[in-house]
């Protein structure tokens, strides 16, 4: 659509598109980008996700100008920030339960992307996308846990680096190259900050592509089925801008509340301990949001292969789209699978907590039980539900299906607001 | 061409103002919400609590002899602590005021006579200039020579000769006892 605001700005921006066709490219993408009419509330967790790396990113960028990189002055740089700094507090309460933040609304995200079958083709590198911006968050926020230099970091810091003296032979000499050094020291500390900081932008780079695939096809939605003409959709501005605006609000009450009122209720009080390379506390916690992983190494009683379990059980997330071997997307449609479908939430949840308790008596079992259910949900039951599972039919459009006359008066409302 | 038309008619149509009011309404809103989100990460760069509790320093006078220039660190810069001789401060109080380019009687800049305290920091461009060590070049005035630029200060502090605009500053202090002084 052409810009057909009157005055000397829209004249600069006729002229500066004309060149560069950035604007242009704005106004398709953000604006007129026709997206199914009928996304429900989980669509709005992507965005939300892009708005906590932008959070993430400012409020790192201001800690870091506090904080020290050294194994001498990390933990009381930090104790600075909190007490001594303008608003050091928030900053720092803010950017910490924004990395819990962050990863519950990829979470939601990912399992959105599961239930409705967001996966499947033509969406593949699309999701693949995904999975890595969720590996690189992973490497990001557990090298940022490292930085207080508290008790809990010092052995975060052992425990993940020690997971790769599992590989054998080679191992040990990896395990110290990585520490720079004979254990987790100074040096370690120093390439955890410089990386801390990169991958954050890494992660931006990989979001850019992760849109770009999504805009090729547009979003998926509640059907899972393909949008086939205008009746099927809403230009993006204003109908999912003020919906995702909307969401943003309401998340923002949630992230607010942890900020201001429970600032340490999902971390541990142990890393308010300064790191002591002597000592190790009794009880190893990772955060929350690592809990699941940690209760798969956890349970499994050979080091390489709790290894190889734990590492695998994100990379399988690769294969999704190839493990589904059903043709519909969504599991509105699926009788059998929307029900296996809770089936891995509450496993990945009883992961969790098995992660969260010491391992003995029950723990123990409920671990075993669930990380074997993780794999035979994606190795053997995705494949197989394809095949054994018959799919209720399909409604012919979006638009029938969400319309009461079908959508047929309401092509018109496809169209974009001459003036929103 | 047919969308500015139609602009121009929905834009004068009195439907629109409970859009446009909504509008304007929601981003007043969202704008006074940012502007409080972007408070704490400017303030957050502000001198923190720690860097200003080093605000005060004390000295002690008792060792400084007449004729010797001691250098205190204060907020991180330093201050020039000058025990003048008799002359130094004849030479100083017979200077025409008004010739000055910062016109200002020595009696204004100090608290004792015999005690000169003032920011060793060249009002120019931040160097710190010669004059507290013995063999020093402290200028044709007896007092202060910047290296820099060549700003030349008085047995006052004041700018005599160079590109300085204005005198050596002098610090808030107070005498706490007949040979203490606390500065800040």
């Amino acid at each position: 659509m052409a810009d057909t605001r009157p005055g000397a700005a829209s004249r600069v921006i006729r002229w500066i598109d004309h060149r560069l066709p950035f604007v242009a490219m704005l106004q398709h993408e953000l604006y007129e980008y026709p997206t199914p009419r009928n996304l429900s509330y989980w669509w709005n967790f992507g965005s939300l996700a892009g708005i906590m790396l932008v959070v993430m990113i400012v409020t790192g960028i201001f800690l870091a100008m506090q904080y020290t990189p050294h194994a001498e002055y990390a933990f009381d740089s930090v104790e600075r920030i909190m007490r001594d700094v303008d608003y050091g507090w928030m900053l720092r309460y803010a950017h910490m339960n924004g990395a819990s933040m962050f990863f519950a609304i990829v979470y939601i995200h990912l399992f959105r992307g599961l239930y409705y079958g967001s996966y499947k083709q033509p969406r593949e590198l699309l999701w693949i996308l995904g999975v890595i911006i969720l590996i690189l968050m992973i490497m990001t926020a557990f090298m940022g846990y490292v930085l207080p230099w508290g008790q809990m970091s010092y052995w975060a810091a052992t425990v993940i680096t020690n997971l790769f003296s599992a590989i054998p032979v080679i191992g040990q000499t990896i395990v110290t190259f990585l520490w720079g050094g004979f254990t987790v020291g100074n040096p370690t500390l120093n390439r955890f900050y410089a990386l801390h900081y990169l991958l954050p932008f890494i992660i931006v780079a990989v979001v850019l592509l992760h849109l770009i695939a999504l805009h090729r096809f547009g979003s998926n939605n509640p059907l899972g089925i393909d949008m086939k003409g205008p009746q099927d959709t809403l230009p993006f501005h204003p109908y999912f801008t003020i919906k995702d605006l909307f969401g943003l609000v309401v998340f923002l009450m949630v992230y607010s509340f942890f900020v201001f009122y429970a600032p340490n209720f999902l971390g541990s009080t142990e890393n308010y301990i300064p790191a002591n390379p002597m000592q190790t506390p009794n009880h190893i916690v990772p955060e929350w949001y690592l809990l699941p992983y940690y209760a798969i190494l956890r349970s499994v009683p050979n080091k390489l292969l709790g290894v190889i379990l734990a590492f695998g059980s994100i990379f399988l997330l690769f294969l999704v789209p190839w493990l589904d071997t059903s043709p519909v997307r969504s599991a509105r449609f699926r009788p059998i699978y929307k029900w296996v479908f809770w089936l891995l939430v509450i496993d990945v949840i009883a992961l969790g907590w098995v992660g969260f308790n010491p391992p003995e008596g029950l723990v123990v079992t409920v671990g075993q039980v669930a990380t074997l259910y993780y794999f035979v949900h994606f190795l053997i039951l995705f494949p197989l539900l394809g095949k054994l599972e018959r799919p209720r039919p399909l409604p012919l459009s979006i638009s029938s299906a969400v319309l009461q006359d079908g959508g047929a008066q309401l092509g018109r409302a496809g169209a974009p607001m001459a003036n929103p | 061409m047919a969308d500015l038309a139609h602009q121009n008619v929905t834009g004068a149509h009195p439907g629109e103002t409970r859009r446009d009011f909504l509008i304007l309404t929601a981003t007043a809103i969202g704008g006074v919400g940012v502007a409080a989100a972007i408070w704490p990460f400017i303030g957050s760069l502000n001198p923190a609590r720690d860097t200003l509790a080093l605000s005060t320093t004390e000295v002690d006078l008792a060792p400084v002899q007449v004729g010797q220039r001691l250098t205190v660190a204060w907020r991180g810069k330093p201050v020039f602590i000058d025990h003048r001789t008799p002359e130094e401060i004849k030479t100083a109080g017979n200077v025409n005021v008004s010739d000055l380019r910062d016109p200002q009687p020595d009696s204004a800049r100090v608290k004792k006579p015999e005690w000169l305290v003032i920011i060793g920091v060249c009002t120019h461009l931040g160097c710190i200039p010669l004059g507290q060590k013995t063999g020093d070049d402290r200028g044709p005035y007896g007092g202060w020579f910047c290296p820099c630029h060549g700003s030349i200060y008085d047995t006052s502090g004041r700018i005599r000769q160079g590109p300085a605009p204005l005198n050596l500053a002098v610090p808030p202090y107070e005498f706490t006892g007949d040979t203490t002084i606390k500065i800040g």
